[in-house]
């Protein structure tokens, strides 16, 4: 074993790079493995919204601060960029039932400090155009917008590599002995601290260190067009949620919303299901009209992680001293280098700056070996 | 209704399939893009067949005849762009029968279920990109011998034909036949080449012949034959104009060209079947067993598309995949029909044609700077090796850092080259770079065709996450 890092961070997501990348800037000396490809899971293939009426309402501060990390990546990202555009958001109801929980849900959101009015069809309609009619009430973001998040691994390589990361790629962890020795296909690689990024194979993770962490696994099905004139101009989703439009520069359109496909932690994404796919497309072309001209090239799937409560894994790892997890955050893309920072933050023995989310509420049970 | 064996493709290989799953008695399905069955060969037999005038059209009409009678439903000018169904289950769940989510001749959606699939869906042609090789009057050889043999249309008034493999010579002789010139037929391959392969090629005389015919019609027509030799940029102010081979300068309104034919996997890549590359047939291939058999159960490959080896040789690998299908459902076989000795022959024959027209890392080499690789979106060779030096290792990860392979092609044009150019950037094997994942739409489908008539409240809108 030639070196012992400072910190090795495992899984290179958003979460993992953007935590790798502030612990280097902070003087560490950082070791940041992935089993496949940086940002090639759910970081690199989601829809990029980056939007405060998706996120949950908790998360808001955390977006809104992330929201502008993104607009200005590269300045402190040497330069990566993921193409992230400020547009508008706008989230509409189409019933009287999806207006009450517009309101409610915007009430709330807005309360966390997302700016968020409602307004009716016609002033949604005025901001985007290519809404279709029978929108009864709409919350409109002035704070939204989208990146290409196949761009992330790119964006961030560079930056890692000007920090002094060394990046391991193709090493997948397979378990953890002592304080800290990693087991790699590649050798065992040493670190003084542990950082668990794993997306949903957290739960995997934390059970290398004695820890039961349940977490679940959605498999989101996303589906794009062919580049096609333009359609619409700002981020739209449906109150429920589970819708996401935004046309890129290039013309083409993406269609997501958390759909779910098959698939699962072993397997990956294996497959869209066809009834989730219809049901995507036909919500999507009912808001843009304008769609029904479009031609679908492509569909894949993601997966994302949540826990029990749904509100994020972010701290130390209880009863293991350097030990820290970072994950499962809902619309994680969004808020992902905000949380990366935080946590560097605390790992750097600074105070972060808003509060992590520790994962104590989500240990009822020890297993015996921690 | 669930059927016993869905076909998908009805080229040579589907033909047979189903005809002899449908002879042992099976519920059998046959899904074809185009208006008939015949696939490739018959549905556009290259020219200068006239030494064995009927051959071909006697063997295309022989196994559609068949087809007909065999009691297959035969559904043709559908394209099938949804795949779901076998492995593609949720976690624990048992495999489901295969599902094909298609458009029919009428535009209309509709959906087939099968308890197997065999998968025919034969090969798509390479062209190795080059200076120009976008222009208009820059066409396929592949989309030459359709516009000769279905329109009778000539690609242009004075042609270079250029690439690898048998179908050049045919192409340049179908058009000296129509009545055009060609400025010159330019084949990578060099005479030593097909040398080696002449006692592949003797076992079967027809095709020899055939090839003979070929070569002394252009020797009769003056036409300049340059072996082991490639198109060096093809130019025009707007449109074609002059073709460059070296030195050389041909005047031509179209150049017609193709490096081979590569597989058509996009199916058997969805189905997460075991792929291998193997240049020697084409590139990806689905990992099959001697009879037939993908990894994934109940799911086989016959035809160009698990290999390349020809026309001859495609009908008896299509009915050796259905008697395996048939024998894995529980079929009786005693209808089975027995393969003869030619069918070697064939295959070593085809074998050799497809060593010939293999990707030639050298003409991948040669690919300048600037020239574009993926044309739906615009990427060059430089940008794919700018992105293997910014740490792109995998044809996936080329993708994220370029969008090669992300339009509307979806990588079956560039994807093989590409690959080429990240390995060899890389140093590693094409083999290390991998294929891309398969999914749905295998071909862009309008939205208007599949979305139907609904009701807003009839979408079943999952619950809301927690706010
Ligand atoms: C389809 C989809 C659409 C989405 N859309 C949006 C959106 O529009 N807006 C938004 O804000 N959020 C969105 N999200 C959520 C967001 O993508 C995720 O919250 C975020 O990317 C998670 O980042 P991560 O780093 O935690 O996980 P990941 O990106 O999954 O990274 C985990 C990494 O751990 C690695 N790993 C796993 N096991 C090992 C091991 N044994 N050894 C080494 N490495 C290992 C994996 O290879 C992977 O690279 C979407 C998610 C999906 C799936
Ligand atoms: C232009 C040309 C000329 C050739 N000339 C000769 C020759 O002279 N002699 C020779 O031996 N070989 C020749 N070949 C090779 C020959 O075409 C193949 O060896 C042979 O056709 C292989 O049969 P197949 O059934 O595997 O594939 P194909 O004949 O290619 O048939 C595949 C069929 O599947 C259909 N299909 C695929 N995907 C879908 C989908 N998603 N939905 C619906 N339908 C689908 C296609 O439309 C096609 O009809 C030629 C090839 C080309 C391209």
């Amino acid at each position: 074993m030639k070196t012992r890092f400072d910190v090795a961070v495992i899984g290179a997501g958003v979460m993992g790079c953007a935590t790798a990348l502030f612990l280097a800037r902070g003087g560490m000396r950082v070791v940041l493995l992935d089993r496949g490809e940086i940002c090639r899971e759910a970081s690199g293939v989601n829809a990029g919204t980056l939007t405060m009426q998706m996120t949950r309402a908790a998360l808001i501060p955390y977006a809104l601060r992330a929201h502008d990390m993104w607009m200005n990546m590269p300045a402190w990202c040497a330069g990566g960029d993921v193409l992230a555009t400020a547009c508008p958001g706008l989230s509409v109801a189409f019933t009287d039932a999806e207006a009450a929980m517009l309101e409610e849900r915007a009430r709330i959101r807005r309360a966390a400090g997302a700016p968020i009015e409602l307004i009716d069809g016609r002033a949604a309609q005025a901001i985007e155009p290519g809404l279709a009619d029978g929108v009864k009430l709409a919350g409109h973001c002035p704070i939204d917008g989208f990146a290409s998040a196949y761009l992330t691994g790119r964006a961030f390589r560079a930056a890692l590599q000007e920090a002094g990361v060394t990046l391991m790629e193709a090493t997948p962890v397979r378990g953890i002995d002592g304080r800290f020795v990693l087991d790699t296909p590649a050798g065992a690689v040493a670190a003084q601290r542990v950082v668990l990024a794993g997306g949903v194979w957290l739960q995997d993770m934390a059970a290398w260190l004695g820890v039961t962490l349940p977490i679940k696994v959605l498999i989101n099905q996303l589906v794009v067009t062919e580049r096609m004139p333009p359609v619409m101009r700002t981020v739209l989703g449906v109150a429920s949620g589970l819708l996401s439009l935004k046309q890129y520069a290039n013309g083409t359109v993406l269609i997501g919303g958390g759909w779910q496909g098959i698939g699962d932690r072993t397997r990956g994404g294996v497959a869209v299901r066809s009834d989730n796919f219809l049901g995507n497309v036909r919500l999507a072309a009912h808001t843009v009209p304008a769609l029904r001209q479009a031609r679908v090239v492509r569909s894949w799937l993601g997966l994302e992680a949540e826990t029990a409560d749904a509100l994020p894994a972010i701290g130390p790892i209880p009863g293991i001293d350097d030990a820290w997890i970072i994950g499962s955050v809902h619309s994680g893309y969004t808020s992902g280098p905000y949380m990366g920072r935080i946590l560097a933050q605390a790992i750097l023995g600074e105070a972060p700056e808003l509060p992590l989310f520790p994962i104590d509420r989500l240990l009822h049970q020890r297993s015996n070996s921690a | 209704m669930i059927f016993d064996v869905v076909v998908l493709g009805g080229g040579p290989a589907g033909m047979a399939a189903a005809t002899e799953a449908a002879r042992s008695g099976a519920r059998v399905v046959l899904l074809e893009e185009s208006p008939a069955p015949g696939g490739q060969v018959y549905r556009a037999p290259p020219a200068g067949f006239e030494m064995k005038p009927d051959r071909d059209r006697q063997e295309g009409d022989a196994l559609r005849a068949a087809l007909a009678v065999s009691g297959a439903d035969i559904r043709t000018g559908c394209r099938v762009w949804g795949l779901g169904g076998g492995p593609l289950v949720p976690e624990g769940q048992p495999d489901a029968p295969f599902s094909l989510s298609a458009l029919g001749a009428d535009g209309a959606p509709f959906t087939v279920q099968a308890r197997a699939l065999i998968l025919c869906c034969g090969t798509h042609e390479r062209i190795i990109p080059f200076p120009g090789w976008t222009l208009p009057g820059v066409i396929g050889l592949a989309a030459a011998t359709i516009l000769l043999k279905a329109q009778g249309m000539l690609p242009g008034q004075r042609v270079v034909v250029a690439g690898a493999g048998p179908l050049l010579y045919a192409v340049a002789a179908k058009i000296l036949a129509g009545g055009g010139s060609v400025a010159a037929l330019v084949d990578a391959a060099t005479s030593g080449e097909w040398l080696r392969a002449l006692p592949a090629l003797t076992a079967r005389p027809d095709l020899l012949a055939q090839g003979a015919v070929w070569r002394a019609r252009l020797l009769a027509a003056r036409v300049p034959v340059l072996a082991g030799a490639q198109v060096t940029a093809a130019e025009g102010d707007k449109v074609l104009s002059h073709v460059r081979v070296g030195e050389r300068v041909f005047q031509a309104d179209a150049l017609c060209i193709g490096h081979g034919l590569v597989p058509a996997t996009e199916a058997s890549r969805t189905f997460r079947a075991r792929h291998a590359h193997r240049p020697e047939d084409g590139g990806w291939v689905p990992v099959l067993d001697a009879a037939q058999r993908t990894s994934v159960p109940l799911l086989y490959a016959a035809g160009d598309g698990a290999g390349v080896r020809g026309a001859a040789a495609a009908p008896a690998a299509g009915r050796l995949a259905a008697r395996t299908a048939l024998h894995d459902l529980g079929f009786s076989l005693e209808h089975a029909s027995e393969e003869d000795a030619a069918l070697e022959r064939a295959r070593r024959t085809g074998a050799a044609m497809a060593r010939m027209m293999a990707l030639r890392p050298a003409m991948v080499a040669a690919i300048p700077a600037e020239t574009i690789i993926c044309r739906c979106e615009g990427v060059t060779r430089a940008e794919i090796e700018h992105a293997a030096t910014a740490g792109a290792s995998t044809i996936n990860q080329l993708k994220h850092f370029t969008r090669c392979g992300m339009g509307p092609c979806q990588g079956r044009m560039c994807g093989e080259a590409a690959g080429a150019l990240l390995a060899s950037a890389r140093g590693v094997s094409v083999a290390d770079i991998g294929f891309t994942t398969g999914r749905i739409p295998l071909r862009p489908v309008p939205m208007a065709s599949i979305l139907g008539d609904f009701d807003y409240a009839d979408i079943p809108v999952p619950a809301p996450a927690p706010i």
